[in-house]
């Protein structure tokens, strides 16, 4: 039988720095929507049915200058199409037997953080792992919005400034270790971050929006990686609790 | 703004975001046997991750140089191989202090 990870409570132990992470951020998300003019509730019910960050600040701006509805689908999909690919890498950290069912509860909470930790994990997991990996950050990033929703003015804009960096510290505490160990994933991670800035800075591709960036990065640098330096045959056997 | 507008808003936002997400996992069943995409999709989230990181993290705060000093935190401790929420909250800190230093400064 192929080992797999299917504890409940492991998926809570792994999905609470993301949750603490998400607070933070969705903390902004609810202040600039209620700055912007939303009410209370429409920033709670943004976070509870998207759980996504950029595709919800984008989508805030949309709203607030009174966008088309088709305008706001369409930057929804541009810039959220890259969990399309990382739910296509779950496809494949998903044991196998998990029903249709499970795969639509799954789907729900697939972001770049739960994204991360699940198919970094070094064997697959099951439904059970996931809907607790899920659980924390779904909590964090409903009742961040909240908080900052209904109180977020209160805090000085000096910490309001410092809590922004606070995904970023996230997604650099899970590139870095593994950079350690190979040279290859330090390269992928290097080459990404300098193709991304030549989206932001060099004239004419940063009109390439964000999303779009991101997703040809991704192929580029991921792909180039796969093409030069593909995995040994057998990979992911163990199991650990990393 | 009235509220049927901001509820149809929300609605098209989470339908395609969830349309997203649920099609590929749903859809794709078997287990991709070949090794370039395989291993493809094992570089993919360290792709991602830097690709999100650099260089939006440097307009995350109020400040380039703060950011630069957080971003600085946050590798150094990520080296180290501390927590997710340990990296994350120092970054915060960093970025704290630094800004409190340029208001001094300044």
């Amino acid at each position: 039988m192929e080992k797999s990870e299917n504890r409940f409570i492991c998926g809570l132990r792994d999905g609470i720095p993301i949750g603490l992470g998400y607070v933070s951020v969705s903390f902004t998300f609810g202040i600039m929507a209620v700055m912007g003019g939303l009410p209370v509730w429409a920033a709670l019910l943004i976070s509870m049915t998207n759980l996504t960050s950029a595709g919800q600040f984008a989508g805030l701006n949309l709203m607030l200058a009174g966008g088309s509805y088709f305008e706001v689908a369409a930057t929804q999909l541009v810039i959220n199409m890259r969990y399309a690919l990382m739910s296509v890498s779950v496809s494949q950290k998903l044991r196998d037997g998990v029903g249709v069912l499970n795969r639509m509860g799954i789907a729900y909470g697939i972001t770049d953080e739960i994204f991360a930790v699940a198919t970094t994990k070094l064997c697959s997991v099951g439904p059970r792992y996931m809907y607790g990996l899920i659980s924390v950050p779904y909590i964090g990033w409903s009742l961040g919005t909240l908080l900052g929703a209904v109180s977020g003015m209160i805090l000085p804009e000096s910490v309001r400034s410092a809590m922004g960096i606070a995904i970023y510290g996230m997604f650099i505490a899970i590139v870095v270790p593994p950079s350690r160990e190979s040279r290859t994933v330090f390269a992928v991670v290097i080459s990404a971050m300098l193709l991304s800035s030549a989206f932001y800075w060099v004239p004419v591709v940063n009109h390439v929006s964000s999303g779009f960036a991101i997703i040809i990065c991704t192929f580029l640098c991921a792909g180039a990686a796969a093409f030069f330096a593909p995995l040994p045959k057998e990979e992911g056997e163990a199991c650990t609790n990393g | 703004m009235d509220n049927a507008r901001i509820l149809i808003y929300i609605i098209v936002m989470a339908v395609v975001t969830y349309l997203i997400r649920m099609l590929p996992l749903t859809l794709i069943k078997k287990k991709i046997k070949n090794r370039y995409i395989l291993s493809f999709l094992y570089y993919m989230p360290y792709a991602v991750l830097g690709a999100m990181t650099f260089p939006a993290i440097l307009f995350s705060t109020s400040s380039v140089i703060s950011a630069a000093v957080g971003m600085a935190a946050a590798v150094i401790l990520a080296y180290m191989k501390k927590s997710l929420i340990t990296v994350a909250v120092a970054s915060c800190l960093a970025v704290y202090v630094a800004e409190a230093i340029m208001q001094v400064i300044y």
